[in-house]
């Protein structure tokens, strides 16, 4: 029971990337071809909002359920992983038109192949832990 | 009427803010808000910690998390099953034209160009790559860089991280690519 609470984030998550078109292998093409404005809007404002969010977070007193504080994890230093890594996912989001998120979100669509992608993305995240000492990061 | 409203498609400032309030109640329930590590605990959890160390941790503490993705997948099927909307996506006409010309009939009148996503396609050599490809490109990259869209775009660039919006640089220079040479193989 005490998962009900994410489900239920997740359940908004997922309505509201459905209905703004987000998981739309179209509205991908269309963002990566710099031809609309939609997806920029959304990933855009989400961010500012974010940011925004999170700085108040800091700087008030503000608690997490449970009463903790509420803190981030910083990202390693570096560029190589994040910019070859992200560079290799860019290929895969825009091929199947879906980030992480969107896989599961399109599954429940009924756009059951997914299921494949999501295997297969599985299958690349096994990948990257069998050669991962092997790589620059 | 409100079913009726909802089945509009949302526009970008609607959408914009409800990311947000996902990411801000992912943090009021002491979690931070990023999707692709879902997929490091599913190979834990089907035993990939016996080969390789990547894997062994106790995937038991990440399970909010898999019930945030099954969430999403319900949240999926309800807006299909009760909010649909009946009109095609208004997508620019340079893309519909560009997609026509690469032979994608009627660009937006669904989510996705179906001739692709189908299991009948599936079971030909072009559409088992580019799904099976592009899966573990998804998987790969995203591990790589730790994080995807959610983990370094929406967390990463709130918190200020600067490997984050390297992170989005990468995954903008890979789309780009992406659509100019890698997709027009499998289409």
């Amino acid at each position: 029971m005490r998962f009900i609470k994410f489900l239920a984030v997740g359940v908004l998550f997922g309505i509201t990337l459905t209905k703004a078109e987000v998981i739309s292998w179209f509205r991908i093409y269309e963002m990566f071809r710099f031809q609309s404005f939609h997806m920029y809007g959304v990933i855009g404002s989400a961010v500012v909002l974010c940011i925004l969010a999170v700085w108040f977070i800091k700087k008030s007193a503000f608690r997490s359920a449970n009463g903790g504080v509420i803190s981030m994890v910083d990202k390693e230093k570096g560029w190589i992983r994040y910019l070859f890594g992200g560079i290799l996912f860019g290929l895969g989001w825009a091929l199947t038109g879906a980030c992480p998120g969107p896989i599961y979100i399109l599954i429940g669509n009924g756009f059951t192949v997914f299921i494949i992608v999501l295997l297969s993305a599985v299958l690349g995240t096994f990948l990257y832990g069998l050669v991962k000492n092997q790589l620059p990061h | 009427m409100i079913i009726e409203f909802l089945s509009k498609p949302w526009p970008w400032y609607v959408a914009g803010p409800l990311i947000t309030l996902t990411m801000i109640l992912m943090l009021y329930f002491g979690k931070q808000f990023g999707v692709s590590s879902t997929l490091r605990t599913m190979c834990a959890i089907g035993g990939a910690g016996k080969v390789a160390p990547f894997f062994k941790f106790d995937w038991r503490g990440q399970l909010w998390n898999i019930a945030f993705v099954i969430g999403g997948l319900l949240g999926g099927f309800i807006a299909s099953s009760f909010l649909e909307n009946p009109e095609a996506i208004q997508l620019n006409e340079n893309t519909i034209s560009d997609l026509t010309q690469l032979g994608i009939q009627s660009p937006g009148e669904t989510y996705l160009p179906e001739s692709i996503f189908s299991w009948s396609n599936l079971f030909s050599l072009k559409g088992f790559s580019m799904l099976v490809l592009g899966g573990i490109l998804i998987g790969f990259g995203t591990r790589y860089a730790g994080g995807c869209t959610s983990g370094h775009a929406i967390s990463g660039l709130s918190n200020l991280q600067l490997p984050s919006l390297i992170a989005v640089v990468g995954f903008f220079i890979g789309g780009i690519l992406s659509i100019h040479f890698l997709l027009p193989l499998f289409i």
